[in-house]
């Protein structure tokens, strides 16, 4: 690689100009802390919420509510004010590891070297895309996911397809639906592979209304069409296959961390986030690196994203002044039975950090929640839940655990969930 | 109108390099090709590996070709900008029976040549290749199997091809032809050409296109699907070596290859099938190959997958190459050129012209030729986005700069289609496929591709 145009130093370098990344820079300045660099590779900052056009954003950052361009406008500037400095279009290609990080970065000027004493990766989600669902059948233009049907509408005011089938019933899912109205797209079908939709059921009234017919227990099994989508084949729930004519298939949801950067530098990857693994002060398995954000867990609301990155900023600042717990000696948290995923994977003692444990179900379930140390039940908590809903246990329930924790769920895990009521 | 001295029909591997060698060698070249970009058909998927001829059939024009393709592709690759990542190949024993195998498969790569080959123990496969599965008992290592770019090559035989006058059309397809004993006319859906000789490289419509210009074809393609599944880069730390299974009599079986790009592919399945446009995908196969990835690595289960293709092979009813002369009706078909037709391109490139020379035409060879660079997309050389001023980064998984992007959509063979912009600069192929990139794509490429990304505007 060529020599580098510019080295600069910072006292945090913040890689990530979403929600969680600026709402950590802001409050480590607010702490006040010196030399905050945030560095973004797109163009613009915000995050997702750049191209998200539709509410509701901002209540519990601003107070009211924004469409996501306004609320991405809205974190970037109240960063900059704060004193942030943000390097827009700036892409973090390396991290070496010496007295202070060495990172290494791409940038229209050429390469940028940032030695910073410590670093939040706060690189987001994004969504399985087709290829790795491994979806029979043609390979045709027009087989998008949503966060790219956001930016055909919102970013470059193009449409994508006019008759897509949608695929999943996430949250996301249904704000697609908004999308496709706004570029004057109307859904053939949104299908599910559950009997259930992955949100509550009773926000399915959106679909309803915008005449979407929802389709569950249903399977795509073939995407038809060359050089552009021309029709699917669906697996109904009688065995019977149905073919469908459209013109784009939008694959929804399944959110993946963009975890490429955290996996190159050498940080330990918990399977079950596909995401970093941390203590609960976010430090991952490289204690001068933190994480913040969709990248620590798949997948949580922007404001979700802004509060837990406001905390995050605040350990960094602790650790800068020396008021964090070593970060040695650490029990581990594990997924058991029923369990995807638990964040943070490992817990360090002497502080509370993170006020709540992040988990998700890996099916639908009702029963109750058990943690277990040593073969010994330590706690056990009631439980219903769905598998993209947020399930939160306090931390301080695990603080004095001498060693390694199993979480796991007991009683009914089922697909067909008519019987559900609320989730923790 | 003007006669040129060849009409090439195909712009795939072969028709590529044929139309490089043909224009070097000075004859008027006019290369048709009815999609709207090169490796449009059969040469779009392949596993890119740059093959030694080991086991290839002695004595075969498939084995000269093959070796003298590998020759010339290390002759000429510093000149284009060309990648070479020189993996070597194991052929892998998994069982007492492929390892009795082995010795048979050593002895034909020393027939054919390939004299640098060696056995490894299984104790030395792990010292090469830890992540290997202990179940592998031995295996016949292959130093000179390297892989490359399956794609740029080509653009660049073409960019010289059209540089020293070679006339490329895109978007034609030969609907019909006469011969009046001196010169060819065809009528193609891009206008009518004429020239004294045809080349059929036509790939998986070769036997078509002899039948309906010649009257009849010597052989039958029977297309033979492969479908690839291509790991994330962080698969590439977890193997070097491309691993070969012991071939059975019908394929060459699955292997297990790191890419220039820097990912870890695994296919081909062999699927025998009477269509020869639709190469689909089906979950089944891809499940099936992700277990046989698993099987011989298995650190691949917690690798996601990037991609998934497939890719037609123009077999016939059998094996060898159908490479055939009239001369009667100044005719070569270039027929049957399977997956060893990446390796063996240039060296059929050269066999072919022996066969038009012994036709008994004669040009004068330029001298000095041009030599384009391409761009290179390999991840172990220098990439664009290390050099100031490419604008922005487009696509962040491939690291793909809108200046490249600008490149490929300008100048010489500009991209036709999205597929080609893809192969040319690699957008899109990475582990977001296009969730990051594809709606700038759309906007970037507006009115300039043959099928667009965008339907139309918003609202």
């Amino acid at each position: 690689m060529s020599a580098p145009f510019e080295v600069r130093s910072a006292d945090v370098l913040v890689i990530g100009a979403g929600p969680a990344g600026l709402s950590a820079a802001t409050r480590l300045r607010k702490l006040g802390i010196a030399n905050v660099l945030v560095v973004e590779r797109e163009p613009i900052g915000g995050g997702i919420p750049r191209h998200c056009g539709h509410p509701p954003f901002g209540m519990r950052e601003f107070g009211r509510i924004m469409t996501g361009p306004a609320y991405a406008r809205r974190l970037v500037d109240r960063a900059v004010k704060s004193g942030v400095e943000l390097l827009l279009g700036c892409t973090v290609v390396s991290i070496d590891y010496a007295d202070d990080l060495v990172v290494t970065c791409a940038s229209n000027r050429g390469l940028l070297t940032v030695v910073a004493k410590r670093a939040i990766i706060a690189t987001g989600v994004r969504e399985r895309p087709r290829s790795a669902r491994l979806v029979s059948g043609d390979r045709p233009i027009g087989v998008i996911n949503t966060g790219a049907l956001q930016e055909y509408a919102y970013l470059h005011k193009l449409a994508p397809f006019r008759r897509p089938l949608i695929v999943g019933t996430e949250l996301v899912s249904l704000s697609s639906l908004l999308t496709c109205r706004k570029i004057g797209a109307q859904p053939v079908a949104m299908i599910e592979n559950r009997n259930e939709p992955s949100v509550r059921p009773t926000s399915m009234w959106l679909p309803r209304l915008l005449g979407v017919p929802v389709r569950y227990g249903t399977h795509l099994v073939d995407i038809k069409g060359r050089p552009r989508v021309e029709g699917v084949t669906l697996l109904c729930p009688d065995g019977r296959q149905e073919d469908i004519a459209c013109d784009g298939v939008l694959f929804t949801g399944s959110f993946k961390p963009e975890a490429s950067l955290a996996r190159s530098i050498g940080l330990d990857i918990d399977p079950g986030t596909g995401g970093p693994v941390i203590d609960q002060f976010a430090r991952t398995t490289e204690p001068r690196i933190f994480a913040a954000g969709n990248i620590l867990h798949p997948v949580e609301t922007a404001g979700w994203s802004w509060r837990e990155g406001r905390r995050v900023g605040s350990f960094v600042a602790d650790d800068l002044n020396g008021r964090l717990p070593a970060a040695g000696h650490a029990i581990r948290l594990t997924p058991g039975a029923g369990i995807r995923y638990v964040v943070p994977q490992r817990i360090v003692s002497g502080g509370e950090g993170l006020s709540n444990l992040q988990m998700r179900a890996s099916d639908i379930v009702s029963g109750s929640l058990i943690a277990q140390a040593a073969g010994k039940e330590i706690c056990r908590l009631p439980l219903t839940s769905a598998p993209e809903r947020r399930i939160l246990a306090p931390v301080a329930i695990f603080q004095n655990a001498k060693s390694d924790i199993t979480i796991s769920v007991e009683g009914k895990t089922t697909t067909d969930i008519r019987s559900r009521s609320t989730c923790v | 109108m003007s006669v040129a001295d060849v009409a090439i029909v195909g712009a795939g591997a072969v028709g590529c390099a044929m139309a490089r060698r043909f224009t070097l060698e000075g004859a008027r070249v006019i290369l048709l090709e009815r999609g709207a970009d090169l490796l449009s058909g059969a040469s779009k998927g392949n596993s890119a590996i740059l093959h030694t001829g080991f086991d290839a059939p002695p004595g075969s024009v498939e084995l000269s070709c093959m070796q003298a393709g590998y020759a010339e592709y290390l002759r000429i690759r510093d000149d284009f900008n060309l990648p070479l990542l020189e993996t070597g190949a194991m052929v892998v024993a998994w069982s007492e029976a492929e390892r009795a195998a082995l010795d048979s498969i050593e002895a034909q790569a020393r027939a054919n040549g390939v004299n640098d080959v060696r056995r490894l123990t299984s104790a030395e496969i792990r010292a090469r290749e830890p992540e290997l599965s202990p179940r592998a008992q031995e295996a016949l290592l292959v130093p000179g199997e390297h892989v490359i770019d399956p794609w740029s090559p080509f653009l660049a035989y073409l960019k010289q091809s059209e540089a020293h006058g070679a006339e490329i059309v895109f978007g034609a397809e030969v609907a019909a032809g006469a011969f009046d004993g001196t010169t060819w006319t065809l009528q193609t859906t891009a206008g009518t050409r004429q020239a004294k000789t045809v080349i059929n490289c036509a790939g998986l419509y070769g036997d078509r296109l002899d039948a309906k210009l010649l009257g009849a074809a010597s052989f039958q393609i029977k297309p033979r699907k492969g479908q690839f599944v291509v790991f994330d880069k962080a698969a590439s730390k977890i193997l070097k070596t491309i691993i070969l299974p012991v071939p059975s009599e019908r394929t060459k079986g699955v292997v297990l290859t790191r890419t220039v790009f820097g990912n870890v592919l695994v296919g081909p399945t062999a699927e025998e099938q009477d269509d020869r446009d639709r190469a689909t995908v089906e979950e089944e196969a891809l499940r099936g190959l992700l277990a046989k990835a698993e099987e011989m690595v298995p650190a691949l289960a917690t690798v996601d997958v990037t991609a998934i293709y497939a890719g037609l092979r123009p077999a016939t009813e059998e094996k060898g190459y159908r490479i055939s002369v009239r001369d009667d009706r100044n005719w070569i078909t270039v027929g049957g050129i399977r997956s060893t037709g990446l390796t063996a391109s240039l060296g059929i490139a050269q066999h072919v012209y022996g066969l038009y020379r012994e036709m008994g035409h004669q040009h004068a060879a330029v001298i000095d030729p041009l030599l384009p660079r391409v761009p290179n997309l390999a991840e172990h050389r220098p990439r664009d986005w290390q050099t100031a001023g490419y604008g922005e980064i487009v696509c962040h998984c491939e690291m793909v700069t809108l200046r490249e992007i600008e490149q490929a959509m300008t100048g010489s063979i500009p991209a036709g289609d999205f597929g080609g912009l893809r192969r040319r600069t690699r957008c899109g192929m990475g582990r977001c496929q296009g969730f990051y990139c594809n709606a700038q794509l759309a906007r970037l490429t507006g009115g300039r591709l043959a099928a667009p990304l965008a339907v139309g505007d918003a609202g």
